[in-house]
């Protein structure tokens, strides 16, 4: 029981956190059609952003807002950058585009400051863990089950009270009739690019914390993960990506929890099985993009 | 106000619009009719920038228009109600009504511009927090309408906005289209409902195959042949 408990924490931890990856792919993707498989990469310059602070001896919270606001603009400036010169190109084309970004940043790290990891370390009461009744749950855990819940929240209001977060929403399901009200197209793309990168850096920030250090590869693996949940969650859909965020984290920390140990190498083959199930379940992803688009 | 010349619009190797001249004066109606395929559609979409134009002028008020991306002609104040209605299904009606005034007022305007809406389409203010796509065809229509008034535009284009809806609701919208002008709105009117477009519009102008066929008084255009002549020949 007080493991099954342990697990959940854990799950809902790790699933935040691929949640907020997938919703910064998903609110790109409803609106410019664009698969970005340079956002693993905005999540590495967030890491090497709050290492860098650090080094400078700057405040622990000082380098967190510096990930954030770096992850912000490395987000609006891949869009401005490569992107944006692409519009209206097909999926195939804007793919491809992404995979170009993603490598140039990766190599520019590897060359500019190391293949191998840099040690970040973070305060120690974020290390700490902490007795809840019967059950010792990580601090980072918590904090970042919170931290999650307060993103979502806070992404929930833009989308819901101010013009432009309608705007986005709109786009999403007709970006010529956004344009038609007089809402400039490069505002409500740039904005959903800086959300998404909001959302990375923020992933960036636990994810980090919970490492304790970055690499040129850190932002892959998770986004990698990402990626499966805005399928399995139907993609370009907002709330479908966050189900699937947590799906993805779930099914991930239940098997390592309680798979027999015999089975533990099979451990993403069978994470990926499950997912696979679901999908021949629900072909559209659990839930699926309300609109079908038009341009 | 508004002055189209030489308007040609392309599509690949299809030629959809093929050079034509329309004027529409301050506080007209001008009916935009033709067979499917004339162009009407493609005419209006290049007015509002939706499509570009591969030849020719636009001029609102004297200013050259041709070229400017939708978002800035809708500033300009060229509103347009699409073919289809194309409301925020998932918004709320509300939402779609905030973004059509979105960049147009500061938010007080838009507030009484909001509150003379839903003064003007009761069932809007009754259904303000419900999702448009669970609105009826007219009512969404009604919205569509509503959604492109809330910018308070100069000239309103309105593209087939009786297609496919209940005949008294068609009977409402054309009621509402001859209620705009009086209240002294400029509207180029495309539809698909000959007569009752002729009755309300001040001139008519008959497109075929990308061309202007015809064009004069609705009054007389609506006792001509020719108008019957120009929809079935296509």
């Amino acid at each position: 029981m007080d493991t099954l408990l342990q697990q959940t924490v854990n799950a809902l931890s790790l699933g935040g956190i691929y949640a907020l990856l997938a919703l910064g792919l998903a609110v790109v993707f409803s609106i410019v059609r664009l698969i970005n498989f340079a956002h693993g990469e905005v999540m590495t310059v967030a890491g090497y952003a709050i290492w860098f602070a650090l080094l400078l001896a700057l405040p622990v919270p000082v380098a967190i807002l510096a990930g954030l606001a770096v992850a912000v603009l490395a987000a609006v400036a891949m869009e401005r950058v490569a992107f944006r010169a692409m519009r209206g190109a097909d999926v195939t084309s804007l793919l491809i585009t992404s995979f170009a970004v993603s490598e140039i940043i990766k190599v520019l790290f590897q060359n500019g400051i190391s293949a191998r990891p840099v040690p970040v370390v973070l305060p120690g009461w974020l290390t700490a863990t902490i007795d809840l009744g019967a059950v010792r749950v990580g601090m980072i855990s918590l904090v970042s089950i919170v931290t999650v819940a307060a993103s979502l929240a806070l992404l929930g209001l833009i989308l819901r009270r101010t013009t432009l977060g309608i705007a986005m929403r709109a786009a999403a399901e007709d970006f010529a009739v956004v344009r038609l009200m007089g809402i400039r197209a490069n505002h409500v793309v740039a904005l959903a690019f800086a959300i998404s990168g909001a959302l990375a850096g923020v992933a960036a920030v636990l994810w980090v914390a919970q490492r304790g250090s970055v690499d040129p590869l850190m932002g892959a693996t998770p986004v990698l993960k990402a990626f499966i949940a805005t399928v399995l969650g139907g993609l370009g859909s907002l709330p479908g990506a966050v189900i699937g965020g947590f799906v993805v984290g779930a099914v991930e920390v239940f098997l390592q929890g309680f798979l027999p140990e015999a089975a533990l190498p099979y451990r993403e083959a069978i994470a990926l099985s499950v997912i696979i199930g679901l999908l021949v379940w629900r072909p559209d992803g659990l839930r699926p993009a309300a609109n079908v688009n038009r341009s | 106000m508004l002055s189209v010349r030489g308007l040609q619009v392309r599509y690949g190797a299809v030629e959809a619009v093929r050079g034509i001249d329309l004027d529409v004066g301050r506080g007209e109606i001008v009916a935009l009719l033709g067979a499917n395929g004339a162009g009407k559609t493609s005419t209006l979409a290049a007015i509002a920038g939706l499509v570009p134009a591969a030849a020719g002028m636009v001029r609102l008020d004297g200013v050259a228009m041709t070229g400017l991306p939708t978002e800035r002609l809708a500033r300009q104040g060229i509103g347009l109600v699409p073919e289809g209605r194309r409301v925020f299904a998932g918004l709320t009606v509300a939402e779609n009504l905030a973004l059509g005034g979105a960049v147009h007022a500061p938010a007080a305007e838009r507030r009484a511009r909001l509150r003379a809406m839903e003064a003007r389409f009761p069932i809007l203010g009754e259904r303000r927090d419900q999702k448009a796509g669970l609105l009826s065809g007219g009512e969404q229509q009604m919205l569509a309408i509503a959604r492109a008034l809330m910018a308070a535009p100069r000239l309103l284009l309105m593209d087939e906005p009786s297609l496919g809806l209940a005949p008294q609701m068609v009977e409402r919208v054309f009621d509402l289209i001859a209620a705009l002008r009086a209240e002294g709105l400029t509207i180029l009117l495309v539809e698909q409902n000959v007569p009752m477009s002729l009755d309300i519009a001040d001139r008519g102008i008959v497109l075929a195959n990308g061309r202007v066929a015809l064009a004069g008084p609705a009054r007389e255009l609506a006792a001509s042949d020719a108008v019957r002549g120009a929809y079935l020949a296509a």
